[in-house]
């Protein structure tokens, strides 16, 4: 029975060794395959995947409404501080206080791209952006305040 | 069928007119020395980005595509750069053995050249012990390596070193042993003649499944002893930065280099010539009008397609399988390729004694 186990043992190796050249052989002869991008050069026809994670955005609808309510469930889910919220309090027309954000500061310098604040988002308010051409001269200018100056949270959105 | 003979001759012929006898002697090897070192400065070129490319088309990536035309002369640019950085000696080195080593890596590769038939009649020494040259002058390969480790004075390198040191040893038994089911089947040890006899068919079609499974250990073992992926546990860089070469820089750094890929071409020469007939063309039995129309392809084409074919399949290997540990490299050798070429060895020689081959 030792015998027939090692040449089991054999014929498997070989087979599935076969098996990987053969994969390797498929990608060798199908150039079309090839993902490499071709980055500077095709700057206007750049495809990136659907889940490429450029930088944290705040959405904004055409009213400058976003969905942010200053929860700062996205705060506490971020493992190295890149997001912090500062919040103000608004009076309602009914003359009640309403907590909303002031400042929603995103340093981008710190941002590893794990995605945890978009998945702690309760209402979908940040998402991740395509972008990536973030180099500038000055470092401050990574630390950017995402909602729009003068925009309000949308209503209905608590 | 056309030979490089003629040429040679009257070369040799106008020598020994013009000089004396030993003038001619020298004169001649200088000439076969520079044609090898030629021919290691253009492997090397051709090797790098050969394996550049073939490594990048089958991990779907695009490879060196900016210095000329696709790329072709990014191995130029390479070699430029690297004869121009510092060559580094550490300073608790072993000054003699350090800067020693990468040259005993060449000596070997250059000493190997000797016996190869490139086309026919176009060898450097026709020795009557040609297979059992080229496997005691490859074995030296390990010296420089240990060599190497051992005067770098640095853990990573000395941890390489003796790996390959374990592995070369044990390799390079099952390489001998099919390299010998040929030598079996021919009846000499000299390389013109182990050609000869594949005038009607090449080994590994007129050997039946022992000369196949003798190619596969060959190329198996090989694979080995040139310190390639899946075995480059000599160099292993996820584990030992890069291995014996780990403190070399600059040109010696490149001559280790260039000494891998002229191994890798040698031992694929000799698995050309031992297997698929070295520069002799495909033929089929008797079939003389199929035979002569394949004499038609010049001997040397035919010598670097099936050797290059053979440096492909070497290269297909290491950008597929993953890197072996060591106990599974020494398993692998002992427990499997060992036993199995030895077997292979018998029925080659009850073969060969039955006349069972074409």
């Amino acid at each position: 029975m030792f015998i027939v186990k090692y040449i089991k043992d054999v014929w498997n190796a070989v087979r599935s060794l076969l098996k990987g050249m053969r994969r390797t052989g498929y990608y060798f002869t199908h150039h079309k395959e090839i993902i490499t991008q071709q980055y500077p050069d095709n700057k206007d026809t750049l495809h990136l995947p659907e889940r490429f994670k450029g930088e944290v955005v705040m959405l904004h609808d055409e009213n400058n409404e976003h969905l942010c309510t200053g929860c700062t469930a996205c705060e506490l889910a971020c493992p190295n501080a890149t997001i912090k919220i500062i919040t103000k309090f608004d009076i309602t027309p009914d003359g009640k206080k309403k907590k909303a954000i002031d400042k929603f500061v995103y340093h981008l310098e710190l941002c590893t791209m794990c995605n945890l604040c978009i998945i702690a988002c309760p209402t979908d308010a940040i998402k991740m952006a395509q972008t990536f051409e973030h180099s500038v001269f000055d470092r401050s200018e990574l630390t950017k305040i995402l909602n729009k100056p003068g925009s309000k949270i949308k209503e209905g959105v608590e | 069928m056309w030979s490089f003979s003629g040429i040679s001759n009257s070369i040799h012929e106008w020598l020994s007119q013009t000089f004396n006898p030993t003038l001619t002697i020298i004169i001649e090897m200088v000439i076969a020395g520079v044609a090898v070192i030629g021919l290691f400065a253009g492997l090397g070129l051709v090797l790098v980005i050969m394996e550049r490319k073939v490594s990048a088309w089958m991990q779907i990536r695009l490879g060196p595509n900016r210095v000329g035309p696709k790329g072709m002369f990014q191995s130029l640019a390479d070699t430029l750069k690297l004869l121009v950085k510092e060559g580094l000696t550490p300073t608790g080195a072993d000054k003699l053995l350090f800067n020693l080593a990468p040259f005993i890596a060449m000596i070997v590769a250059m000493l190997l050249m000797a016996p190869i038939a490139f086309a026919k009649d176009f060898q450097l020494w026709d020795l009557n012990i040609g297979v059992l040259y080229v496997s005691a002058i490859s074995s030296m390969m390990v010296i420089s390596i240990l060599m190497a480790g051992w005067a770098s004075n640095n853990k990573y390198s000395l941890m390489g070193a003796m790996r390959s040191g374990a592995q070369i040893v044990s390799y390079e038994l099952s390489a001998g042993l099919s390299v010998l089911s040929i030598v079996v089947l021919t009846g000499s040890l000299r390389v013109s003649d182990i050609i000869q006899s594949q005038a009607d068919g090449w080994w590994i079609f007129k050997g039946h499944i022992p000369a196949v499974i003798a190619f596969v250990t060959f190329i198996i073992a090989v694979t080995a002893e040139t310190n390639r992926a899946p075995f480059d546990l000599a160099e292993a860089e996820s584990e030992l930065t890069a291995g014996f070469h780990t403190e070399y820089s600059g040109m010696k750094f490149a001559l280790f280099f260039l000494a891998e890929y002229v191994n890798v071409f040698i031992v694929c020469a000799i698995g050309a010539t031992l297997f698929l007939g070295g520069w002799m063309p495909f033929h089929i039995g008797h079939w003389a009008g199929f035979n002569h129309v394949m004499d038609y392809i010049p001997s040397s084409l035919w010598f670097f397609g099936k050797t290059f074919f053979l440096i492909f399949v070497i290269m297909w290997f290491r950008w597929t399988f993953p890197r072996l540990r060591i106990d599974q490299l020494l398993n692998l050798e002992w427990k499997y390729l060992l036993p199995i070429s030895m077997v292979n060895l018998l029925l080659v020689t009850a073969m060969a004694i039955l006349k069972w081959h074409f």
